[in-house]
């Protein structure tokens, strides 16, 4: 069991003779594409995946023991806004810490005769554009 | 046609299905798919009911983890079909309009990106690569069983591992600059778990390429090179696959 012979041995089987064929492609690989890449557009019927706790907990569990995978630093649905179900309260923190700090900057700006930051005007925007809808459920 | 017991489940945007039958594939919920045209854009669409997949209703299956497995095989299947024939932009799972209206006015509000899209990926088909690291065999631990001897083993196989995972790494990260070389575009996903990855491995890098259709035989070759040239990993070749990382082009 040295390295060099399990290389040598994977080297064989990696299929890559077959390109152009479609191999039976297994399901980790099929649902990390269908759930988490293609294109993103908001559907008239609001499935929230972000709600659905398979994605969330029991994935963890179906998928992964999350203690082996935090050892070896991969937590990545923890972090993905879209996986963890964050991305709204993601969004609503960013923009109110955003005003949060033009207002010190502006505070600040006052004290010390600086401009106010450009960010100011672009969060205000962001906050007015936003229609709240994220709780209407 | 559209009752209002039924949604429109969408899988895919594409230029055109002339060369696919689609009635005879089977999509979810077992229902063949057809098509949505506006423009020059047409939408792959199927009925389903809503009594399975309404928002409450798909928001409780989705906890059957078999029950996902199954929307997400037929899902990927159609799309599958269709990037066979021609460019697709793959629609991610469970998005679903209460009519073809709604289907055709997402066609022409985002017509531009979706032609944009559809472009890039043209001629062109993604490849999984992913990257696993190859564990070193442990020292033969031998006969001695005092305790400093163990401690010492304990140590010297830790370095090794901590050695072995710098150079997997290392040699991972010249593997994707070299694979990218030969690839339109090129997209690193996060390392799935060993459980999703169905490997003892660990994996190190799970990128994904846009290779030029004309270029698959070259890069297939490379990938294999990459294999036998590093010894602290080990690649899988995964696809051909429906454009799924390379669905949304960043506007230029």
């Amino acid at each position: 069991m040295t390295s060099g012979s399990s290389v040598s041995a994977t080297n064989g089987q990696t299929g890559l003779g077959a390109a152009g064929d479609r191999q039976p492609a297994n399901l980790g690989d099929i649902l990390e594409r269908v759930l988490d890449k293609g294109l993103v557009i908001a559907g008239d019927i609001r499935v929230n995946l972000l709600d659905i706790e398979l994605l969330t907990i029991k994935l963890r569990l179906v998928v992964a023991s999350l203690e082996t995978a935090r050892e070896v630093g991969i937590n990545w649905w923890e972090t993905d806004p879209w996986l963890s179900g964050d991305s709204d309260r993601l969004q609503r923190e960013n923009r109110q810490l955003q005003k949060r700090v033009a207002e010190l900057e502006a505070a600040a700006g006052d004290r010390d005769s600086l401009e106010p930051a450009e960010a100011s005007g672009d969060s205000e925007a962001a906050e007015e554009a936003e229609p709240a809808t994220e709780d209407g459920r | 046609m559209m009752a209002a017991d039924t949604g429109v489940w969408l899988y895919a945007v594409t230029a055109g299905v002339e060369k696919v039958a689609l009635g005879d594939l089977t999509g979810v919920a077992g229902v063949p798919p057809r098509s949505v045209a506006d423009g020059e854009l047409t939408a792959v669409v199927g009925d389903v009911p809503l009594s399975k997949f309404g928002e409450e209703a798909l928001h409780r299956n989705f906890e059957d983890f078999d029950w996902l497995a199954e929307v997400a095989r037929a899902h990927d299947g159609v799309i599958a079909a269709l990037s066979a024939a021609g460019p697709v932009v793959p629609i991610r799972l469970a998005t679903v309009y209460t009519d073809d209206d709604g289907v055709r006015l997402v066609l022409r509000e985002r017509a531009a990106e979706f032609t944009r899209a559809l472009e890039h990926v043209t001629g062109r088909t993604e490849w999984g690569v992913k990257v696993f690291l190859v564990a070193k065999a442990e020292p033969d631990p031998g006969e001695q069983s005092s305790g400093k001897a163990y401690l010492m083993r304990r140590k010297a196989a830790l370095a090794n591992r901590e050695d072995g995972m710098r150079r997997a790494v290392g040699q991972a990260n010249a593997v994707h600059a070299a694979l990218s070389e030969l690839a339109t575009d090129a997209r690193t996903h996060p390392p799935q778990s060993q459980a999703l990855a169905g490997d003892d491995a660990q994996m190190v890098l799970n990128a994904a390429y846009l290779v030029d259709d004309g270029d698959t035989q070259r890069f297939a070759d490379a990938v294999a090179a990459c294999d036998d040239d590093n010894d602290a990993i080990r690649l899988e070749l995964t696809g051909p696959w429906s454009p799924y990382s390379f669905s949304s082009v960043e506007e230029t």
